[in-house]
């Protein structure tokens, strides 16, 4: 706890000169006037997914009123504007993680399918028997499955780094890990379950120093912190739109051109190539190549718009109001009487995972829910979490810039319900 | 909270706090049920002579629900032959999903009837269902893990 304040100590500065308007921002939210089960909704399940401001909306219906269309084919009005839409909206994602190239810019469904593509069709080609992959035991299954099933087909070898009991990874253990036949590194830059930020640039200059290429999963990374892939050094980023307040079932992967370029296409399809014989097909140049089908293009327009909506209100800004958020919430929530944070890591994002002694988070989710507070309850898709310490099941708060500190009260509150009712 | 506390009902809460027929049962068969989406897990063990539960232990972890649901089958299911402990099983699957007037007229809810509340709750049925299914599967024969999924 200690050290979760000492880094808000450090950060008061930048808070002080850059508050951000919640109140303003609240009503950009349509959805934050919900009121479930007679309350005010209170949203704290922002790890999950995050929710969508009129500007995202409104970017989505106004690409199917105004300029609906298949892109890359048409030469009418429509094709056009669609394709405008759709290309504007790559450079805008380039923009976004500061990528060098907006080739090297794929549309994809989310992180998932990011994860996916790279595993398949890098892994594929890249990757065999006696190889190492080295991940890390805080991943999400998005990040373990992929690279199971590559291993279980080629007979690689999946390495694993370790945490500590803050939940944060034994960097120690990872420069052991790493040696001759490692070929991948995939890790995630933000735990959904734990909230640790990973030293992913030390990570990165480790790999690459014996040569290794390394994926970063930035889907929780990217809601809360400005994402420089150059300066990262990383070969691949991930981001999925829907944590970012953009549109569900859109996201991206950015790759480095040297990788994408070698790298045979994931789907087979349209769009994806220059010319298709029964003899022969000639695949299409980046990042059409990787691209096949017709494109989420609503879903893309979305996430420009949720771009523009992050930016305008700047990074700097949103960090230091959701560190006091973070702050305080580990104080007063850490403070109940038998209540146990998991993940406590010097490095975290605003993710507050908790479990009680006496009352099972199933039961904290169901109580909580009723007083109007969204908060996840389970394993968040991370079991080895859970294994590492032990429960069966978090309770997980999670905070984006829309939220207050009164909302942590409400959340509180609560929490004394529950134990009111169970330990009576 | 009213249909909160027609969910979490003192009966509940008390099952949950001291489980009945909770812990391991030598010598006996037993059975794993797991629910994928919250990472609850409950072993029974189970003796079965002449058609006839004999003996009914639980344990493992879970929330409330589904540790009151397990404590109060075993009370219910212990002694009963096992066909009737396969009826108990349609009635529960019956109150949870259906509610208490959809096709149980004939048979006597008991105990059961604290759970009547959990089907307005569909996030929880699973939670509620746990013991029954793994019961169920184990009776049937099947392989050991059952799922609520």
């Amino acid at each position: 706890m200690s050290q979760i304040e000492t880094l808000g100590a450090e950060q008061t500065h930048s808070q002080r000169e850059s508050r951000l308007d919640v109140e303003k921002i609240r009503k950009e939210f349509p959805i934050l006037r919900q009121r479930p089960h007679g309350k005010p909704l209170v949203y704290l399940d922002n790890a999950a997914t995050t929710q969508k401001p009129q500007s995202v909306i409104d970017a989505v219906a106004s690409y199917y009123s105004e300029a609906n269309s298949n892109i890359h084919r048409g030469v009418h009005y429509l094709s056009e504007k669609a394709t405008n839409i759709y290309e504007s909206a790559r450079k805008r994602a380039q923009r976004f993680v500061n990528a060098p190239d907006s080739r090297e810019i794929i549309f994809v469904r989310g992180t998932t399918e990011a994860i996916n593509l790279v595993c398949s069709s890098y892994g594929g080609t890249h990757i065999g028997e006696g190889d190492e992959v080295i991940i890390s035991h805080m991943e999400h299954h998005s990040n373990i499955v992929p690279w199971q099933m590559l291993c279980q087909r080629t007979g690689a070898i999946l390495r694993v780094i370790p945490i500590n009991e803050e939940g944060e990874l034994r960097m120690d253990e990872f420069a052991k890990l790493l040696g001759p036949r490692t070929k991948f590194v995939s890790v995630v830059h933000v735990s959904n379950s734990l909230g640790t930020i990973n030293p992913v640039k030390q990570i990165v200059e480790m790999a690459h120093a014996q040569g290794v290429p390394v994926l970063v999963d930035g889907a929780q990374s990217t809601p809360h912190m400005k994402i420089d892939v150059q300066d990262l050094g990383c070969d691949f980023y991930t981001c999925s739109g829907h944590k970012v307040f953009g549109p569900t079932g859109i996201g991206f992967l950015y790759g480095k051109s040297e990788h994408l370029d070698v790298m045979p296409p994931y789907h087979g399809g349209g769009d994806m190539i220059k010319y298709v014989s029964f003899d022969k097909t000639v695949y299409n140049e980046l990042p059409y190549k990787f691209e096949a089908g017709t494109p989420n293009i609503s879903g893309v327009a979305g996430l420009a718009a949720a771009f523009d909506f992050i930016d305008d209100i700047g990074h700097a800004a949103i960090e230091a109001h959701e560190l006091e958020l973070l702050r305080y919430g580990a104080e007063k929530i850490g403070a109940i009487d038998g209540l146990r944070l998991i993940g406590t890591a010097q490095h975290k994002a605003s993710v507050i995972s908790f479990v009680m002694d006496d009352i099972h988070s199933h039961d904290i989710g169901t109580f909580v829910d009723h007083e109007g507070v969204a908060i996840r309850v389970g394993h968040h898709c991370t079991q080895p979490v859970m294994q590492h310490f032990g429960v069966p099941a978090t309770s997980r708060a999670s905070f984006a810039f829309y939220n207050t500190r009164s909302e942590i009260d409400t959340l509180i509150n609560a929490l004394h319900k529950v134990i009111d009712i169970f330990r009576g | 909270m009213t249909d909160l506390q027609e969910l979490y009902q003192q009966v509940i809460l008390d099952h949950n706090k001291s489980p009945r027929n909770f812990g391991a049962l030598e010598n006996a068969a037993s059975a794993e049920g797991f629910n994928p989406l919250c990472g609850d897990s409950i072993k029974l063990y189970l003796v079965v002579n002449d058609g006839m539960v004999e003996d009914l232990r639980f344990e493992g972890s879970g929330c409330a629900i589904s540790k009151a649901s397990a404590s109060i089958m075993t009370t219910l299911v212990k002694g009963k032959s096992v066909s009737e402990a396969q009826k108990m099983f349609d009635v529960f699957h019956n109150l949870v999903t259906e509610g208490a007037d959809a096709g149980n007229d004939s048979v006597e809810l008991g105990k059961m009837a604290v759970f009547e509340g959990v089907r307005e709750f569909p996030a929880r049925v699973k939670c509620a269902s746990l013991a029954w299914h793994t019961l169920h599967n184990a009776l049937l024969g099947k392989e050991s893990v059952a799922s609520t999924e």
